[in-house]
């Protein structure tokens, strides 16, 4: 969706930014924001570069740097440490050879932590785009990065 | 029947995408009650009922919902409290996900009782089913008349909007909650004033957590007195608790306010699978006490949990078993603040930095005593010196565990630098 | 009055006083950090934290407000281990690096960390070194040292409504930066320098010009001269720990010379040129149709700002150079030729209450001959401080002197040019005889003095009624221009200063520059001209002669070569 469309979606007040940017940067593939288009929305809001800046960079869900087509978020609170976290964390960093925080070389996979996903009854957890994956195991775990890679070549 | 279900009543029962459902079940038969009934009638149902918020401080409804009914303003705002952050909550995720009106009713009630004339949800940004129920629960309600303007006939208006969050525990703050709302990096404001005097947009705003907002059909259905019954005598109701770690049932349990920890954990929770040892229960989730087994006979009831600064409100139990060391439980959990920390007040900006320090200084055998000094000193600092919520309980734990679990800090002392 | 307990002395106290004004008031001082007299109370280092009976926390006394019956103690040793907690904690995120900083002894923090007595920091050092903002001639930025006090964020965004610093990411990774991280000369920032001026570290402070002037004098060379801005003559007693005010001018001519300056002259002089010059573009503009309302172009944060944000209405601007800059012109032409003097060997140093106008001396159109600068280095007045404490001059006990010739007798018009509403005034004074002539019953219009953001008059000129504003700060200049731009602006003539007060509350002026201190400057300037035996720029005999012997006319040829200037929009396109 054009950005153009999305503003025109909301009504023309400040409050909307986060709003604006959550919906804009879903809208993009390697999921971040650049710099000229958070112009174009600041000026429509009549707002400063400084404001959707500091916006952007408090909150964890916006980024500026693209990142892989799945962002692969792995909880890294306590109900799930003590549910063996360690050894999804360990699956996914050989699975994908990347450490937490980078993004693979085919631009398919970045792996980041996230904070609690709220599905701590069902430990440990992840999410992959919108999509949370619970009571996860190493097999469970590789089924679903099979999955995803099928994905791309389907 | 340790259980006693009623916010979670309908969970399975009704489909949360069907307003009918909800109506068939019950639900809006309290809203139209309270329309044909006074206002401050209302507002006194809910202090005979002497419901308690369910978002943590365990602040009285009632007398918030009478400030902001008191406030002469054009405008007046009701938030509902959906960022659930707090590692080992979910119970308002269930909430939201189960049975979606039930909250907008309380909300409308609220609403109506305090003369507010717009309401928000704010949802976090990674709860993306809870986003679209709740929008989709809201279209419902407005399109059959419960929100919009003149309220099933009563001459009352009020709507209410869905924002979501965007990936901050710390607007789980009210203040930072509202700064989120009006578009800002959530970071917190300064108080006084409260948010019942200048909230959002400046104006008066009444924030409640999705769970105490629950309460209020079922206080107006069955009187506030009959719901005072429920519970203990200092804290009515009911509780949601999230119960999860090493636990053979984790899950949402509903339980009357007086139950024991015991009760939850070993009755309903199964207790520790593949039975190890329970080593250690943390309260509340990561801002809360991490207290050892010979506690559990403690009662949840908000005057009891206060003794030592821990959160009822929240609700969660996050139970660990013998295998797990302390120092790898503190490490998560400071880690999690100092990312979390939205970095304005200088002890909660810099100080999580230094106890995560310390903490792996113990974690590591490299600890002396002077560091048990320096993190007992910098924890008590933090927890007493912090602008907001988050600064002054994320050392709760931390000091909960010099208490109750001093040996192993001595012992790693006694060991460090030996294999 | 509610009565409170403080420090175990019962006071009363106003209702709705702070702790932290209830403490001052009753002799009891609360150390403080990110407060800031006129700013918000972000209440964000929490070094104020005292300890209030039935609160279970500390709290911070700049954003408490007492209630009858409050029991308060500001120095128990709980209090005492929380403020010296805190303080360890910022001071190993924190470049401590004393002794080698610009504000080694001048620093809110180090003096906060004597007084608490912190001889050793139990937390190590958690500092991740960042890049210094240096690229700009005005302002240098060394987040290094940031503290995080949100003050200059405050006096960008609220103050000036120009938001170019913000607070940036978070938790312990929080920066004060412009958007993204990005330095000040990427930005559209004016290099007003009011946020150097609250700083309570040095992270952020003008660039130093000192080393440079010192080179210069002592070459022997070169000529140098020095020229003096309004301002800085009420308030650089300040630097040598005394009040604000008029008395120190003769010490500071003195003080000049004692650092080697050549001859020492005075802006105030070229503060009367452009009086006359842009009192006549004004009478020109008005009479032959001209672009209107006319605005004043003295202040170099205003004309970064108005080429920034308004580049479609820069004829507004009249094209009159600064005093500053029409002085270095004069020193590099006029002056030159007088003394027979070779331009490229005159360096012209000015004293300025202002770190933007380091930025407009190094501006390419400022060059009457190619390639050299007409004004050579601009010193803030914390600069000159600095200097004259430098070379071990006794500032105090210094006799005074009188200003050099030519550029040395003035007026009280030009007197006045540092407070906001002085050029107006120093112009109505001026242009009202030249139109009416006759002579002006009171030459004060006192409608367009004091601090309000924006005042208004009415002058009657050549029977017409015509009106004026005067604007201080960006914010009020940036309602008036809009004004302009949707066409409803009713003013003919429009005064702009960025810096809160005008001149003398100056982003370059001796540091803890409050509202208070700002008023008190602007007594001391408008004594200084109710002393002056002339007080309108064109009864100044010198200006005359410059005329006679040079200029020959206002708005002559001469002038618009050597005084006026051109304007272009600055910064990205869109």
């Amino acid at each position: 969706m054009q950005l153009r469309e999305i503003l025109g979606k909301y009504p023309k007040t400040e409050d909307y930014l986060i709003e604006i940017l959550l919906d804009y940067q879903k809208t993009k593939i390697h999921h971040y924001l650049s710099e000229e288009e958070l112009k174009e929305i600041a000026e429509h809001l009549n707002i400063s570069e400084s404001k959707v800046s500091s916006v952007m960079t408090f909150y964890t869900l916006f980024s500026m740097k693209p990142k892989g087509q799945y962002v692969i978020q792995i909880c890294h609170d306590v109900p799930c440490y003590v549910n063996d976290q360690n050894s999804i964390l360990k699956t996914l960093t050989n699975l994908l050879n990347i450490q937490v925080g980078e993004t693979t070389e085919d631009k398919m996979f970045t792996l980041e932590y996230t904070s609690c996903l709220g599905a701590c009854d069902k430990a440990p957890a992840m999410r992959i785009g919108e999509k949370t994956f619970t009571a996860l195991t190493p097999n469970k775990v590789k089924a679903i990065l099979a999955e995803y890679r099928g994905k791309k070549h389907a | 029947m340790l259980e006693k279900k009623m916010l979670t009543k309908r969970f399975g029962i009704v489909n949360p995408l069907s307003i009918k459902d909800y109506i068939d079940n019950g639900g809006y038969i309290s809203l139209r009650k309270a329309l044909t009934m006074e206002k401050i009638t209302i507002i006194d149902e809910i202090e005979n009922s002497k419901l308690r918020g369910r978002g943590g401080a365990g602040f009285p409804v009632h007398i918030k919902m009478l400030s902001l009914a008191k406030e002469v303003s054009d405008v007046k705002y009701l938030v509902n409290n959906a960022d659930e952050g707090e590692p080992g909550n979910f119970k308002d995720r269930a909430l939201l996900e189960n049975d979606p009106h039930l909250t907008i009713e309380g909300m409308i009630i609220s609403a109506y009782a305090s003369g507010a004339t717009k309401g928000y949800i704010y949802i976090r940004g990674e709860y993306n089913r809870a986003i679209s129920i709740m929008k989709w629960a809201v279209d419902q309600a407005r399109d059959m008349g419960y929100l919009g303007e003149n309220i099933l006939d009563s001459g009352f208006d009020f709507d209410i909007e869905v924002r979501t969050g965007a990936g901050a525990y710390v607007v789980g703050e009210e203040f930072a909650l509202l700064e989120s709302i009006e578009g800002k990096a959530g970071r917190t404001r300064v108080k006084p004033p409260f948010p019942t005097e200048r909230g959002l947009f400046g104006k008066p705003t009444l924030i409640n957590n999705v769970e105490t907002f629950c309460n209020l059909p079922f206080i107006i259905e069955m009187s506030g007195k009959s719901f005072a019954k429920i519970g203990t005598p200092s804290s009515t109701g009911t509780k949601l608790i999230s119960l999860s770690g090493n636990i053979n049932n984790p899950g949402v349990y509903e339980v009357p306010f007086g139950v024991t920890l015991r009760d939850v954990i070993d009755t309903l929770g199964g207790g520790v699978p593949e039975s190890r040892k329970l080593k250690m229960v943390q309260l509340g989730g990561a801002c809360g006490p991490i207290i050892p087994e010979f506690m559990l006979d403690l009662k949840i009831d908000y005057d009891r949990f206060e003794d030592f600064e821990s959160k009822t409100g929240a609700g969660a139990i996050i139970v660990m078993d013998d295998r797990h060391n302390l120092f790898e439980v503190l490490l998560r959990i400071v880690e999690f603040f100092g990312h979390e920390s939205c970095g304005k007040c200088t002890p909660c900006r810099e100080g999580h930095i230094q106890l995560e320090y310390l903490v792996k200084k113990f974690l590591y055998n490299e600890s002396t005593p002077k560091d048990l000094f320096s993190l007992e000193s910098l924890a008590r600092v933090m927890h007493q010196t912090s602008l907001c919520g988050l600064g002054q309980s994320s050392p709760i734990s931390l000091i909960s565990t010099l208490g109750y679990f001093r040996d192993e800090y001595h012992n790693r002392i006694e060991f460090a630098g030996k294999e | 009055m509610v009565k409170i307990k403080i420090n175990n002395k019962e006071v009363n106290v106003k209702t709705n006083t702070t702790i932290l004004d209830a403490a001052k008031e009753n002799g009891i001082d609360v150390p403080t950090l990110c407060y800031y007299p006129d700013l918000h109370i972000n209440s964000d280092c929490r070094i104020c934290s005292v300890e209030v009976e039935g609160s279970k926390n500390l709290l911070t006394a700049c954003s408490t407000p007492v209630k009858e019956g409050m029991v308060i103690r500001t120095n128990s040793s709980k209090v005492l281990n929380a403020r010296k907690t805190i303080t360890e904690l910022i001071l190993a995120n924190h470049d401590t690096n004393c002794t080698a900083c610009v504000k080694n002894m001048k620093c809110e923090l180090q003096s906060l960390a004597n007084q608490l007595g912190i001889d050793e920091n139990r937390f190590p050092s958690v500092l991740k070194q960042q890049d210094v903002d240096d690229q700009n001639p005005s302002i240098y930025r060394n987040p290094n040292r940031c503290i995080k006090c949100g003050r200059c964020v405050d006096v960008c965004k609220d103050v000036e409504g120009t938001h170019v610093l913000e607070t940036m990411f978070r938790g312990h990774d929080v920066q004060v930066t412009p958007k993204y991280g990005k330095f000040l000369s990427d930005e559209d920032c004016t290099f007003c320098g009011q946020c150097s001026s609250v700083c309570p570290v040095a992270a952020i402070t003008e660039k130093d010009d000192s080393i440079r002037v010192l080179d210069a004098l002592n070459n022997p060379d070169i000529h140098v001269i020095v020229q003096v801005a309004p301002s800085i003559r009420v308030s650089i007693g300040e630097e040598f720990g005394e009040l604000s005010g008029g008395e120190w001018t003769g010490k500071l001519v003195t003080a000049l010379r004692s650092l080697g300056f050549d001859k020492v002259f005075d802006t105030d002089f070229t503060a009367d040129l452009t009086i006359i010059e842009e009192g006549h573009e004004l009478l020109h503009r008005v009479q032959t149709g001209g672009k209107l309302p006319m605005m004043t172009s003295c202040c170099p944060g205003w004309i970064n700002y108005a080429e920034q944000k308004y580049p479609e209405m820069l004829e507004h601007l009249s094209t009159c150079k600064s005093p500053q800059q029409m002085f270095g012109s004069l020193a590099k032409t006029y002056y030159a030729q007088s003394e027979k003097l070779d331009p490229k060997n005159v360096y012209v140093v000015s004293i300025m209450p202002c770190t933007a106008k380091k930025y407009e001396a190094a501006r390419e159109e400022m060059q009457v001959h190619e390639n050299i600068p007409d004004v050579d280095a601009v010193l803030t007045t914390r600069e000159l401080g600095k200097m004259i404490r430098q070379m071990g001059i006794n500032f105090k006990e210094l006799p005074n002197d009188e200003f050099d010739n030519p550029f040395g007798i003035t007026t009280g018009a030009a007197a006045i040019f540092g407070a906001t509403g002085g050029v107006m005034e120093a112009a109505l004074r001026t242009v009202s005889e030249v139109v009416n002539k006759e002579p002006l019953e009171s030459l004060d219009f006192k409608d367009v003095r004091g601090m309000q953001g924006i005042k208004e008059a009415e002058v009657e000129l050549g029977g017409a009624k015509v009106r004026v504003a005067v604007a201080h700060t960006l914010k009020h200049a940036k309602q008036l221009t809009d004004q302009i731009k949707e066409g409803t602006s009713p003013y003919a003539f429009i005064e702009v200063m960025t810096c809160p007060g005008g001149c003398i509350g100056g982003g370059g002026q001796p540091y803890g520059t409050t509202n208070e201190k700002r008023q008190e400057r602007i007594n001391a300037t408008y004594q200084l001209d109710s002393e002056m035996p002339l007080r309108k720029s064109h009864e100044n005999p010198y200006i005359t002669e410059i005329y006679e012997k040079f200029l020959k006319e206002p708005l002559g040829e001469l002038s618009h070569t050597y005084l006026h200037t051109h304007y272009k929009p600055r910064g990205k396109l869109k």
